[in-house]
């Protein structure tokens, strides 16, 4: 399948940018970020709280069977409706730090956007300790999966 | 000859997947990664020679205490480092795009 998310991670920068191409309207795909219900849908977190303006604040909260799995925070410095969103983010107990967040929404055609994130930590190694989360868990992951297949398989 | 050790080596084994698991959330001592499993501490301090030698874990001096941590470095060996965290951005935002889809149609 065709790959639709692009992540570039430079080799000695202590950033990431994230870019992907929507079939949504640079109006919907805004509204995605703004609205509580619509993040708790496609983030898969609850929001505790959400003040999407200028100098703005916002709470995530997962928990699972009663234990809290996640939680993450962060203030919201700048927006512009349809074009930029300029956040800080964090989670808790966890080394990577906070994060700025600049988020480019723009418009391609009526029908389609494109959104760019570029992610600015607190030095490299903190870009690393983010970059290797989702690999621990994938890797682990994968190995289940392959265990389980494995076990079908006799 | 004492045979290379590699990381395919390293994560054959579904307790060095743990460990691996383990310390990528943060760095941990020897006997707090032993406390999460029922082998003794010599069978764990072993499957953490061997991470380490495969460059997987790295250790680093607090005090007295010698912590392990997760070397990103030597993952990259492995496969493409970033992919997972790729993947996970492009689940969520496929998801993204199909719940804007719906909020439209519902309108």
């Amino acid at each position: 399948m065709e790959q639709h998310t692009k992540i570039d991670a430079l080799e000695g920068k202590q950033e990431l940018t994230i870019t992907r191409e929507f079939d949504l309207p640079v109006e919907l795909l805004y509204k995605a970020y703004t609205e509580a219900d619509l993040i708790e849908q496609w983030m898969g977190t609850k929001v505790i709280q959400l003040d999407h303006r200028n100098l703005g604040s916002y709470r995530f909260e997962t928990s699972h069977n009663g234990n809290i799995m996640f939680r993450a925070s962060g203030t919201i410095h700048k927006v512009v409706a349809n074009e930029e969103i300029v956040r800080t983010f964090e989670m808790e107990d966890m080394p990577i730090g906070v994060q700025l967040e600049f988020l480019k929404f723009e418009k391609l055609t009526d029908h389609r956007s494109k959104l760019r994130i570029q992610i600015i930590y607190k030095s490299e190694k903190h870009r690393a300790e983010q970059l290797k989360l989702p690999f621990a868990y994938g890797l682990n992951m994968a190995h289940n999966k392959l265990q389980e297949i494995l076990i079908n398989l006799k | 000859m004492k045979l290379r050790r590699d990381v395919f080596q390293a994560i054959a084994d579904p307790t060095r997947r743990t460990i691996i698991t383990l310390v990528a959330m943060q760095a941990l001592t020897p006997t707090a990664i032993a406390e999460n499993f029922d082998y003794s501490r010599q069978t764990i301090s072993k499957h953490i020679q061997i991470l380490t030698e495969c460059e997987i874990l790295e250790q680093e001096h607090s005090g007295r205490e010698i912590y392990y941590r997760l070397n990103p470095d030597g993952m990259k060996d492995i496969a493409d480092f970033i992919e997972p965290f790729r993947k996970l951005w492009d689940d969520r935002f496929s998801k993204l795009e199909s719940v804007m889809k719906n909020h439209l149609s519902n309108k």
